[in-house]
Order: C-alpha cells, then structure tokens, then sequence
C-alpha cells in the first residue's frame, strides 16, 4: 500500500510538532524514520494511526485520500501499528488477545480461531501456543503475536515505533527477517527509530526529522550502505557531540556483593563476586527483565537478598533495609521519574526540604527556598521553587532527581538516567554523574541504550536470563559484542550460574 | 437434627445469598469494566425501599423489580458521570452516595414502614422439585433464587466465553489496548457501570420482597449487607463464580450461626450477629496479604524449599484485579 | 490568579444552589413545603441561645474527628474507621470511670486518667485498621469497615451484659456516672467549657501539623506517593501508622467527651454518626484546614435542626443528612465541572 503525507501541520499549543512534513512511501517499500526524541517522529506516527488529528495536510493511502478518526479506523483503513510497549493483554491467553475485537459473533469460535492463529505462525516461521498466557511471553515474542494480529485484522502499512528496544539480537534478527517478507506481499512498513544501526540493516530508504521539519531524505543505492556522517548531520543539525571518554577509578571498594543471589518470581541470580571502586561507573547490560533490575534492587536494599553478603565501604549490610543503605551513602534513583522518583502534588522546595535531614519540628521555609534556588541554578533546572514536579519537563524531572542527591555519597545507583531525554540534557546529564566520580562516588547504572553504556561505563555487567558475565573492560568491547552477549550468544564460559 | 431439617435449612442458605449473589455479580460487572460502585451499601437500601414503596402501592410484584433496577442504575450513572465525565474520585462519589441513598431510604421510606406488603411466592419446579435432596436443596424455591442460579451462570459464560466479556476484561485491564482495538472505552465503561448497577438494584427487591420481607426503616437489618458484598467481590478474585461461591459461604455462615447459637449459650448473641466482619477482614487478609512488601522480605531470609511453598501458596490465594481498575482513561 | 479564585467561588456556590434544589425537591416529593423544613432547621438550631449552645455541642466531637481525619486524609488514608475508634474511645474512657469513680482518686484525676484512656483506645483501634492496611494489604475501607461493626457489637454486648444498669438493661446505656465526675457545663445548657476548648485546640494542633512542620510534609509526600516517599527517605509504614493512631486518638477524645460531657454513660450509639459526618466534612474542604471550622458548625447546626422536624412537619430528620451529604456530592461534581472548564480555557489560549 502506497502511502502519501501532504502538509501536515500540527501544533500542541504554541510547540509546533509537525510542521509541512510531505512524504511519499511507495508500496512494498521498508520506510525508515530517523530522529532525536521529541523531533516529531511519534507525533506524525500518531496522526497516521489516528491517534492525532493533523491540524492542517491530509493522508492518501493508495492514492485515495481517507480521513483516519481513531486507531481502529486507520486498523480499517489498512494502517497497523506496533507500540514500543505491545498493547496486548498480559493475563489473558494469545487466542484471547487475538479474539479481543468489537466485530465477530457473540460466540467467537476458538477452534477456528486457533487453526488460523497456527496457519499465521507457520506462514511466518513463529512457534506460540494459543492457549499460553501472554505475560509468560517475552517482549520479542508479544511483538509476533501483535505483527500476526494486525496481519489477520488486514493490516496493508506497519507502523513499528521503536521496535528493537529491550528485545534480544535472537529476536532482532527474527523481526528484521519477518519484515523482509513484506515488500513480497506489497504490505509497506514504516520503521521508527533514533538508532542509525537499525535503520542501516533493514531500510530502502530514510526520512529524516529534526524539531518538527522534515530535514532530508535518503534512498539506498543498490547495495551500498546510507552515508551514516550525513545522516547524523541530518539528525542533529551538526556531527553528533560525544565527550571525551573520563574515568576517575579511584583506589578502595565501595561495594562489595560475596556469594549474592537474588531472585524474584520469574528470575533467579545466583552468587554473584563483584567489587566497586570509588569514582567507577558501572554499566549493566541486558535485555529488559534479565536480572539487571533485580540487582540494582538488591544493592539497594531495595529487594533482600537470599543468598550471600552485601558490603558498602566494607560494612556489612546484608538484609538491612533501604533507609540503612541511604544513611551508608547509597542513593537509588528509579527510571519512572514521576511515579517513583517524584511526589506530584509537591514543590521542587518541598522535595529539596524532604531530601535533607530535617532540623527540628518546624519547617524553616526560608532556608527551604534558599536551598532550592541554588540548586536550581547549579543543575541548570528549568522550574521556580514553588513548581510542582509535575510541570516540569522530562530532563528537567531527571535533573531534579538529581539534585537531590545528599552530599557526600559512596553510591549512586540508577535505572535509565537518560531515557526519553533529548541529546542536550543527556550529555548534561551525565557531565553532572561524573562530577559525583571525581568526588569518589561509584555509580551503578541500566540501560536499554548499548551506546550509552559503552560511552559512559568503565567497566559492563552483562545479564541474560539472571546469569551475570564477567565485567568487562569497556574500552576493549564493542557494540555488537555487547548485542550477542545479551541475546545470549557469545558466553565465553558459563560465568556465575 | 433431623437429614430434612439441614437440608431445608441449606436449601434457605441458598435463598438468603440470592441477594447477595445479585450484589457481587453487578459488582463485578462494573469493577471489571474498570469503575468500583463503591456506593452499594446505600443503593441496596434504597432499591429495597423504592421496590417495596411501588410493590405496595400498585400491588404489582414485577413494578417493584423493575424499580429495584432502575434505582441502581440511577445511583450507577451518578458515578459513571462523576467519575468518567467529570474524573472525580469513584472512592468520594461512591462513599457519598452510598450514605446518600440510606438517608433517602429513612426518609422516603417511613411511610411505608411496617405496612404489609406482597411477598414474592414460592414456586417449586414441577418434576425437578420431587427428587430427593437436589429438589429440596435447588427447586423449591422462589423466582429470584431460581434468577440467582441463572445469573452466575450467564456471567461467567459472559466474561469468559463471548466476544463482548472479552472486551470487557479488555477495558477494565488495560483500556489503551481496547481502544485500539475499536472499543469506545468510555461509553462502554457507562454501559457496563449503569448495566452493573441495575444488577446490583436487584439485590434490594429480592429483600423486601422476598428474603426479608417488608420494609422497616432502619430496624429492617439491611444496613452492612452491601459492604460486605463488595467484600465478598474481592474475595471472587472479580469471577463471578468464584464471588457467587463468597456469596455462599457467607449466607452459610451465617445460618450456621444461628443454628449453633441455642447449643453456645455462652456467645452473646452481638457476637455471631458480628461474627461475619472479623471473617470478612480474614478473607480480605488470606487474599492480599501475598501483596505486601514485608512477606517477600521475611521471606528471601527463608531457606529454599520453605520460601518455595509458602510463595505457592500465597500466589494460589491472592486475587489480582483488573488492572485499570479506578483509572480515568483518555484516549490522548 | 484572582479571577481563577472568583471563578473557584462561583461553581462551589452553585454547588450549594443545586444540593438545595435537589434537596428541595426531595422535600417536595414527601408531600413538606421546601421553605417551612428550612424555616424549621433554622429556628431549630440558631433560633435561641439554648438551641445554640446545643449546636456547639454537637460541634465538639465532629470538629476533633474532623481534625483527626484531615491528618489521614493528608496521608492519602481513607479511614472509614474513624466510626469504630469513636466508640472504642468511649468504651476505654467509660473503663476507666467505673473503675476509678468509687475509689478515692481525686475526680479531677480520674477525669483526665478517663480521656487520656478515650485517647489510647481510639489510638489502638485504629491501629488495628492500620496494621490490617500495611502489613496484609487489607484495604483500610473495609477493614474499617468491619472493626465499626465490631465495635458497635461490644458496645450493645457491654451495655446488655458485663455493664449492664441495675434492674433492666436497656439500650439507653449503662448507669450514669457520679456527678463528680462530670465535666462541668456551662449554666443550664449541655455545653462544656472544657470540652470546647479541647476541640479548638485539637483543630489548631492539626494546622500548625499540617502546614509547617516536617512530619506535615512527610505525612503528605506518604500520601501523594508513598514509593517516593520511601525513596526520598521517609519511613513509609511508620507514617501511615502513626497517622492512623493519630486519628484514632482524636476520633477517642472525640468519643471521650460525648461520654464525659455529654452523656455521662455509655450509650447505644455513642458515635452518633459523627465519624461519617467527620468524613462527609473533611472531604468537603479538602485539605483546607482552617475551613473545616465554620463547615463543622454549619453540619452540627444542620444536625441539631433536624432534629424537631419530625415533630413539627412529621418529616424524618434524615433529611438533613441528604442535604449534607448532596451538599459533598455537588461540590465534589462542581471540581470536576470546573477542571474541564478551566481545561477548555486553557485550550483555548
């Protein structure tokens, strides 16, 4: 199916997030959409699947100009889309998500049901059992069953927003090999993306986006690569800024895991050795739900281990709680900012007045704002005071976070620093984390971005399926050795399971 | 005690939780659509007021059914609007509703207290009520418990087994999804919220009109029943057999207390008339508990084999609920 | 700004508007002239200086349960409880009463021993609830749910059984106390000096608590998001405990007064519903605490004048309790109607 934007303009109040975007997508073509966060990618995606109304342009799909009201009518209209975080329904069963739709008899018929489910599966080359449940699938394989549902609801265009996050290279390689098959059957897929890799593996051509415009395209020549400098000058209006790589390894442990093992329902991580030193940055590896969240956890205090002995500074502290950790210098920052991180509802001075030890009974609210304004000007947040979190932007929610931190610290442990933050507040993000280095902090932190954690880490833990890899020296590993390591390829030895 | 004593004395049981039944089903109904009728309580009362006010003036025994009804489905769109049109707290409208509606029943209510009223009859299944024990126990009985048995069936058949009940799990897990897949999230979840509440203004007339005949004001012993079975909708896990079980036990126990009251003269009668509150915290307790931070704490310190049973057995008894149940949605 | 607040005003007197009409309209149904029932509440609690003192009254306890609940509330706590710690107050100071009151503690001793009891009972009933929330996950609705009911219960056992007056037990509670015991009234009127002040300093307690102290402002953070919280360094559990003992203790003074300054005895319904008036108040001014005074009184008063209603008119005097709880109804519907009217505006921009 062929696709056709003409003019699309759309506004959020005075930001102007799509701004004369025309793009023409061939049938049987593999778009890619390349851009930073917040460039305007997901806001055209979202008009294209009727999420969003385009102020201004219209959409023709096949030549015939069509007005998409919602989801389902773009579903009707012949455009898919495949979410970053799949919509389906965990605790039903794959035959259920499948029947899960408003047209169809009263009565679904389950038997036919499951022999087209299987019919679609083989056509692909997938294996699920209809009756399994869907939290018992894997990210990778929840986007299968939504690609084969939407294929049998008769979707003609895909749109796949984010696709290879938080799924192994086993499942990527799958996906992109699934997607290969569509040009065959005329279906176009639009695949979004802010990693160059993926789009370079898999797409005929490229749209580029930058702050709401359309800034240039790019056809594949036959069997050359896309000239990656000029892409990149495209993304971000100039060569992308990297800092220097600093490491301020410092002598003396600042946490030591004997023997650990942590577990939760799914996952169990078994007697992991590991020493931290002051001023280290330590990147965790892993697809998401591997174990790398259960063990920034446990470091926290945050999950009691079940096995072994947790040291900080050489002090045991084995089962304590959180609160025992913090007040030993350890400090633990979510990746969900607002449902985690921040109490919505309260002012940056309030937070800044909770953070710190509190003097007496009463609240001093001068000395409060003194405190928040200075710390407003050093972490560079864009806010008042008196700013409810909530107002804030997402980089200046993370800078906020930050800024709580207590002084002095021996470790900082965090989820996603910089998930969903634009380059800017990335790289201002963590100059700020390695200041906290000099000042002899080690930092534990996850990831889903490979190229932060090799831009940033000293050393990586690799996790696949609670199994933790040696650490590695991150100067001497590269992205794609990271990627098999955690698809579960590349294991030299069976380290710590 | 005689075998035909208990099982008349069963077969009662069954009667007295047709009410309830109806409550927890409507409950459920509404809870997994994603809106909790926290207004039960209160919505009982006044349907069984406002059915018994109408039966008694027009003598016509289905009015005051239908009344029954419309007055939950009233109470139900007060919510719905309150909470999906104007996104207030389902907790504050329902909690205010719910005394609301039992100021309303005292006050509307007191002409018609202790007035005679009609009573739905009894009406045994030919053929089915003469076979020994199922008879007794299921077939001679009235209309509405007759109603009860039917309910549970066709709401289970409903959530689990046609393509509306899917889509109904669908808007109470994960509104989003549904959307996407063409449901009007919104409008369903006051379809599913009024339709809940008519269900739940069953439970009123199958009162007054049956169970507990009459109407007299506050002294009519209704008061609590309609937090209890919103207890009891935990307790179901939101699956209506699972709920109609609860609704069961309940009616069971209760009858058991009272059975056993003239062989313990040494219990206050205050104390089995309370007994199924404590056991209501119980259930709720046996159900949740598996939720909370400090178990799996305690129990990480635990060796293996232990740890393993004991989080068995709590994952079997914990209920989850749907997941966006009390969440507003907006489809951006 | 300011125009915003104006706007703020309108839609909550609209609300009062509409709770009026409906209410009206209810009245209207039962066959009662709207405006003779109003007449009547009016005359009943303002009419005289009896009446008014009678209003005050009842002021005393909604207005300490008030301020025990506005500290949940601020918890994020919906402590429907509060019904239960009231009368398990009650039960504790009258405990201590019929201990001490023939002995030869001095009564000014025993007075205080008594409420200081009423105190650590409605403290530790609440704690009940508030174990049953944190630590099996038992929301505090029903859990508090059931200890009213329970509650209740050992009030009617105690007043039937182990307390049981002389002669006939009756639901018109146990014996009445000696008089040296009682807290003193003021003239003729049922009204207590003692008690007044006591619920004017319960109310201040919880505003300085509120707005400028820091277990105010951990007390809120527990409540908006208590993960947060937990990671910003507040004891999590502690706090909600501590505000439902809290609560607790000011729903049992609330309790001990209606034995002592009230009642003088144990009564059937020694809450009188003021726990559930407590809630219908402390959701109305949201969090504002300084409110809650003049929105107390205007309950109580309400409370008091309906009380001749089925005298006079022959209308039950629940009527008033529609008018209350429409009044939180509307101006809860009246938020939401004004959210999205601010949201269109803000649109419009």
């Amino acid at each position: 199916m062929k696709v056709e934007l003409r003019g699309i303009h759309k506004y959020f109040g005075k930001n102007h997030a799509n701004d004369d975007i025309n793009l023409t997508i061939p049938s049987g073509t593999i778009q890619g959409i390349l851009g930073e966060n917040g460039a305007g990618k997901s806001t055209l995606m979202k008009i294209l699947s009727g999420y969003f109304h385009a102020d201004q342009g219209e959409i023709l799909l096949d030549g015939k100009p069509v007005k998409i009201a919602s989801p389902a009518a773009a579903l009707q209209a012949g455009v898919g889309m495949l979410h970053q975080d799949p919509l389906d329904f965990p605790p039903m069963r794959i035959i259920d998500n499948f029947l899960l739709r408003t047209s169809g008899d009263f009565f679904p018929n389950r038997k036919h049901a499951a022999q087209d489910i299987n019919l679609l599966m083989k056509e692909f080359g997938f294996s699920l059992d209809p009756e399994s449940y869907v939290d018992s699938l894997t990210v990778g394989e929840r986007q299968q069953l939504e690609i084969m549902r939407l294929l049998f609801l008769g979707a003609r265009v895909f749109i796949l927003d984010e696709p290879t996050t938080g799924i192994s290279a086993a499942q990527k390689a799958k996906l992109f090999e699934t997607l290969k098959k569509f040009p065959e059957q005329a279906i176009t897929a639009i695949f979004v993306s802010h990693k160059l890799e993926d789009v370079e593996k898999l797409c005929d051509r490229v749209a580029v986006l930058r702050q709401g415009k359309l800034v240039g395209q790019m056809e594949r020549e036959q069997g050359k690569p896309f000239d990656n400098k000029k892409l990149v000058k495209m993304m971000f209006g100039k060569e992308a800024p990297l800092a220097p790589r600093q490491a301020y390894s410092q002598e003396g442990s600042v946490l030591r895991l004997n023997d650990v093992s942590v577990e939760d329902a799914r996952l169990k991580i078994r007697n992991v050795n590991f020493e931290a030193r002051a001023g280290e940055v330590i990147g965790l590896a892993g697809m998401e739900g591997s174990g790398q969240g259960v063990f920034l956890r446990a470091c926290a205090g945050l999950i009691r281990t079940v096995g072994g002995t947790v040291q900080v500074k050489e002090k045991d502290l084995t089962g304590k709680s959180y609160h025992v950790y913090k007040n030993n210098g350890v400090e633990f920052l979510p990746a969900a900012r607002l449902e985690e991180g921040l109490v919505p509802g309260l002012s940056l001075t309030e937070h800044f007045q909770l953070a710190e030890k509190a003097e007496g009974l009463f609240i001093k609210q001068d000395v409060g704002v003194k405190l928040a304004q200075e710390r407003i000007a050093a972490f560079n947040i864009k806010g008042t005071p008196v700013s409810a979190v909530e107002s804030l932007s997402g980089g200046n929610q993370q800078r906020a976070l930050l800024s709580l931190l207590r002084t002095p610290l021996s470790l900082v442990l965090i989820e996603h620093p910089t998930r969903g933050l634009d380059i800017e507040s990335v790289i201002y993000i963590w100059s700020k984390l390695k200041e906290r280095c000099k000042q002899g902090s080690a930092i534990l932190f996850m990831s889903s971005d490979l190229d932060e954690i090799l831009q940033y880490s000293d050393r990586i833990l690799v996790f696949f399926n609670g199994k933790v890899s040696q650490p590695l020296d991150a100067e001497k590993t590269s992205v794609a050795k990271l990627g098999e390591m955690i698809g579960g390829r590349g294991w030299q030895e069976e380290p710590t399971a | 005690m005689t075998t035909e004593m208990i099982l008349v004395g069963l077969a009662g049981v069954l009667a007295a939780a047709a009410p309830v039944i109806f409550a927890v089903i409507g409950e459920t109904i509404s809870e997994r659509a994603g809106v909790i009728n926290l207004s039960m309580n209160g919505t009982i009362l006044l349907s069984a007021m406002a059915s018994f006010g109408v039966a008694v003036t027009t003598d016509n025994l289905l009015l005051g059914f239908l009344m029954g009804m419309f007055v939950g489905a009233l109470v139900a769109l007060v919510i719905a609007f309150g909470n999906i049109t104007l996104r207030q707290s389902q907790v504050a409208i329902g909690f205010v509703l719910a005394l609301i509606c039992r100021d309303l029943s005292d006050f509307l209510g007191n002409p018609f207290v202790g007035q005679p009223g009609p009573r739905l009859p009894f009406a045994p299944i030919a053929g089915l009520a003469d076979i020994p024990v199922i008879g007794t126990l299921f077939f001679r009985q009235d209309l509405m418990t007759y109603a009860s048995y039917l309910f549970i069936i066709l709401a289970w058949v409903f959530v689990y087994k046609t393509r509306p009940g899917l889509m109904l799990q669908g808007i109470g897990e994960k509104p989003a999804a549904a959307f996407v897949r063409g449901a009007n999230v919104n409008r369903m979840r006051y379809f599913y919220t009024i339709l809940g509440g008519a269900i739940i203004g069953l439970a009123g007339p199958t009162f007054s009109l049956s169970v507990k005949a009459g109407w007299k004001g506050t002294l009519s012993g209704l008061d609590g029943i309609g937090w209890i079975a919103l207890a009891i909708t935990i307790f179901g896990g939101w699956n209506p057999l699972r709920a109609a079980f609860g609704a069961y036990l309940f009616a069971f126990l209760q009858w058991l207390g009272l059975v056993l009251q003239p062989s313990l003269p040494g219990v206050p009668s205050q104390v089995l008339q309370v007994a199924p509150f404590p056991l209501m915290i119980l259930t709720l307790l046996l159900v949740n508990i598996g939720n909370a931070e400090w178990v799996g704490r305690t129990l990480a310190a635990l060796p293996e084999p232990t740890r393993r049973f004991i989080a068995r057995g709590l994952r079997a008894m914990r209920a989850s609920p749907p997941a966006a149940l009390g969440v507003p949605f907006e489809s951006e | 700004m300011k125009n915003t607040r104006i706007s703020n005003f309108g839609f909550q007197i609209l609300a009062v508007v509409l709770a009026l009409v409906v209410t009206s309209l209810i009245l209207i149904a039962a066959g009662a002239n709207p405006l003779d029932a109003y007449k009547n509440i009016y005359a009943g609690s303002f009419g005289s200086f009896e009446k008014l003192s009678d209003v005050l009254v009842a002021w005393i306890p909604l207005l300490i349960t008030v301020a025990g609940l506005l500290v949940t509330f601020s918890a994020g706590l919906w402590n429907i409880g509060v019904e239960g710690q009231i009368i398990m107050g009650g039960i504790a100071t009258t405990w201590i009463v019929r201990l001490l009151q023939d002995t030869t503690t001095p009564p000014a001793l025993t007075i205080a021993l008594a409420i200081l009891a009423g105190m650590i009972g409605g403290a530790l009933w609440a704690a009940l609830a508030g174990a049953l929330k944190t630590f099996g996950g038992v929301n505090e609705i029903f859990g508090g749910l059931g200890l009213n009911f329970v509650a209740t219960a050992a009030t009617i056992w105690l007043i039937f059984g182990p307390w049981k007056r002389p002669g006939v037990a009756s639901i018109a509670g146990t014996e009445a106390f000696n008089e040296s015991v009682w807290l003193p009234t003021m003239g003729d009127t049922r009204l207590s000096l003692w008690a007044l002040g006591l619920a004017i300093v319960s109310i201040m307690i919880v505003y300085f608590l509120l707005q400028g102290t820091y277990i105010g402002l951990r007390l809120k953070a527990v409540g908006k998001n208590p993960k947060a919280a937990y990671l910003l360094g507040v004891p999590t559990w502690q706090y909600s405990m501590m505000a439902f003992m809290l609560c607790g203790a000011f729903a049992g003074l609330a309790g001990a007064m209606q034995v002592m300054a009230v009642y003088h005895r144990l009564i059937g319904s020694i809450s009188s519903g003021y726990g559930f008036l407590g809630l219908l108040v402390a959701m109305l001014v949201n969090y504002q605490v300084i409110w809650s005074v003049p929105v107390a009184l205007f309950f109580a008063a309400l409370n008091i004048g309906g009380i001749q209603l089925p005298i006079i008119l022959k209308l039950d005097s629940s009527i008033t309790g529609i008018l209350q709880g429409t009044l939180v109804l509307f101006v809860l519907m009246m938020e939401g109607v004004r959210q999205r009217f601010m949201k269109r505006a803000g649109e419009k921009q």
